[in-house]
């Protein structure tokens, strides 16, 4: 009798982060079935204890690298994998941790620890695609999980993942969402931001967060004035583009120009 | 065939969304939610915008209240009616495998009916493109022609015109010629009710009303030349087809790319804009879906074709819509594809104005 072919092999690494990300694959309830019978969970500390020796097929990576052990680590996570996704903004964008690069994190340290000469710490934040090749970068703080779905589908059947990277505005719309920026209700980065929450902040009257990152062809400087007939000062302008992708390119640019 | 106009009270339009749900009809019409006078399923009068109206300027909205109680004293707001007639997401097949090889089975087409409530001489042009474009060519949409047929349309003449309107340019308004089977035309507390097909007049003949005089029918047109001459923008709309078509390089299109964001709530709020992606999409399960969702020509994946997108920049995006919309869609379709509803305009979030932008190119 023939052997059953062999599946495809997942792990699922995290470097500084929260944990939320790789949470949205457990969270997949009613999928995670399916998940579980399409590939061998190798490693996945964060759901099991069982650990399988590498190569993997597909790695799921969390988080940025902020610490000289994580750099390291993470190339020897790059050399153990066939694909490697980033998931979230911290692997793609350097997280919240990414607001260290715009100051002193040894004077953060300094305020936060009773002991700071035990922490080890790079300068920076910095995401996965700075230190390794990455075959696909997911966004979204947290990433939506069926997007995470939709990834894994597409690298298991060799297909091009359908996440487009329209604005968020586009997800507004089809939901039937009334413009908060346009009836005044709040300050939203929406049309700047790159689609695939479902657009869950505008349903609730709050402004986009830009969780997800700048869409593609970002044009945040003509939004500038908008936002500020929203409400947002110049600090807030400096501010609100660093909250979750600090290092994204065009947030940090428009980050920068309104100083901070 | 001509009907006879009649005039209703607000116990008639009462009986008339009373008599569209009893004939089974799914009754949708303005309502005021999220500080907005947006397009629901309408249950009776209370649910109208009573004493509402807005202010409307670009990438600007506000929702005010009247000094009367007017039950359509307002434009046109965020939503179209094509988000029923041509919906946003439609799940068009699944496949799944079965012991034979694939199992394909079509989604069903919704069995209900639409009734609209309060369609604007504006929107009754946008839904006449949208037969055009989806109806009357060789090939016919089956999912927009089975929400289309048997639907029931009551226009209203608009009362007030908003600050982005320009219908009076376009030859498209504000007064509803055709492709209704009502028209109401609001004065206070009652309405001009005309009819505009056979089941509009047989609908007519099951509410309270009285006939209308001349005096009615008097006053209901002078309603419509006052909104007529109230148009808070205007195109001129004359040889806009050459002007763009011959301006393709113009220095205005990095002005506005300038400012455009690229975002794609030009075309969504569009009435015309008819553009979709389709996506065949695989689970784990090894079923597959083909679904159809609304796109937008400033999207750069819109057109994708082997070795990368047609337009990469904003600039070449929004030159393709506004051309289109002005100029290539009279050589597609026989009429221009603006209606002058200046949705556009309103929901640019940094207002980006077509009727200043044609003026700009026009200027030289």
């Amino acid at each position: 009798m023939a052997k059953p072919p062999r599946k495809p092999k997942l792990a699922v690494w995290k470097f500084a982060s929260c944990d939320g990300c790789q949470l949205s694959l457990l969270d997949c309830e009613d999928e995670l079935l399916a998940v579980a019978g399409a590939v061998e969970i190798a490693y996945f500390p964060e759901a099991t204890r069982a650990v399988l020796k590498g190569p993997y097929d597909i790695s799921l990576v969390e988080g940025s690298v902020t610490t000289q052990h994580d750099a390291e680590r993470l190339l020897e996570v790059r050399r153990q994998s066939r694909r490697l996704i980033t998931i979230g903004a911290c692997a793609t964008a350097a997280g919240i941790q990414g607001l260290r690069n715009f100051k002193d994190v040894r004077e953060f340290t300094s305020v936060v620890y009773a002991h700071p000469e035990f922490i080890e710490t790079l300068e920076t934040s910095t995401p996965i695609s700075t230190h390794v090749e990455v075959d696909y970068e997911l966004r979204g703080c947290p990433i939506d999980k069926h997007q995470l779905l939709e990834v894994l589908t597409a690298f298991l059947n060799g297909r091009r993942p359908n996440i487009p990277a329209h604005s968020v505005c586009v997800e507004c719309k089809a939901r039937g969402t009334v413009c908060v920026l346009v009836r005044g209700a709040a300050a939203c980065l929406g049309p700047v931001t790159h689609a695939g929450c479902g657009a869950i902040c505008p349903a609730y009257n709050r402004g986009c967060y830009g969780c997800f990152g700048p869409k593609e062809t970002p044009n945040a400087v003509s939004l500038a004035p908008r936002l500020v007939d929203a409400g947002m000062d110049k600090t807030g302008l400096g501010r609100v583009y660093r909250t979750f992708n600090p290092v994204a390119d065009a947030f940090k640019k428009e980050s920068e120009r309104h100083g901070t | 065939m001509s009907y006879h106009p009649s005039m209703i009270g607000l116990d008639g339009l009462a009986a008339l969304i009373e008599a569209l749900s009893v004939d089974g009809f799914r009754v949708l019409g303005p309502t005021v939610r999220d500080d907005a006078i947006v397009y629901d399923d309408i249950a009776g009068v209370d649910d109208l915008p009573a004493g509402w109206t807005d202010e409307q300027d670009g990438g600007r909205y506000r929702l005010k209240r009247r000094d009367d109680s007017a039950l359509f004293g307002y434009a046109v707001g965020p939503h179209a009616w094509k988000r029923f007639l041509h919906p946003p997401l439609l799940r068009l097949w699944r496949a799944e495998p079965d012991s034979a090889g694939m199992k394909l089975t079509a989604a069903p087409e919704p069995e209900e009916r639409f009734a609209f409530l309060g369609v604007r001489s504006c929107e009754l042009h946008a839904i006449a493109i949208q037969d055009k474009v989806f109806l009357q060519g060789p090939y016919v949409d089956p999912h927009y022609k089975a929400r289309r047929e048997g639907a029931f349309l009551v226009a209203v003449n608009c009362g007030t015109a908003g600050g982005t309107c320009f219908c009076a340019s376009m030859n498209t308004g504000p007064r509803a010629t055709a492709g209704f089977d009502l028209t109401l035309t609001e004065f206070t507390g009652e309405f001009l009710v005309e009819p505009g097909s056979d089941a509009g007049a047989a609908l007519l003949a099951r509410l309270p009303q009285r006939a209308a005089t001349e005096a009615d029918i008097e006053r209901a047109r002078a309603v419509s030349e006052r909104t007529a001459a109230s148009m808070g923008r205007h195109m001129q709309a004359d040889g806009v087809h050459d002007l763009l078509l011959d301006n393709l390089e113009h220095k205005r299109w990095d002005d506005v790319a300038a400012r455009c964001l690229s975002c794609g709530n030009c075309t969504q709020v569009c009435p015309t804009c008819f553009c979709t992606a389709v996506s065949d999409v695989n689970d784990l399960s090894g079923a597959t879906e083909r679904t159809r969702r609304w796109d937008s020509c400033f999207s750069v994946d819109f057109s994708y074709i082997h070795g990368g997108s047609v337009r990469p920049s904003p600039r070449s995006r929004y030159r393709q819509w506004m051309t289109h919309k002005l100029a290539s869609w009279v050589d597609q379709f026989g009429t221009s594809g603006c209606v002058g509803c200046g949705r556009c305009i309103t929901w640019c979030p940094v207002g980006i104005d077509i009727t200043e932008e044609v003026r700009a190119i026009r200027g030289g």
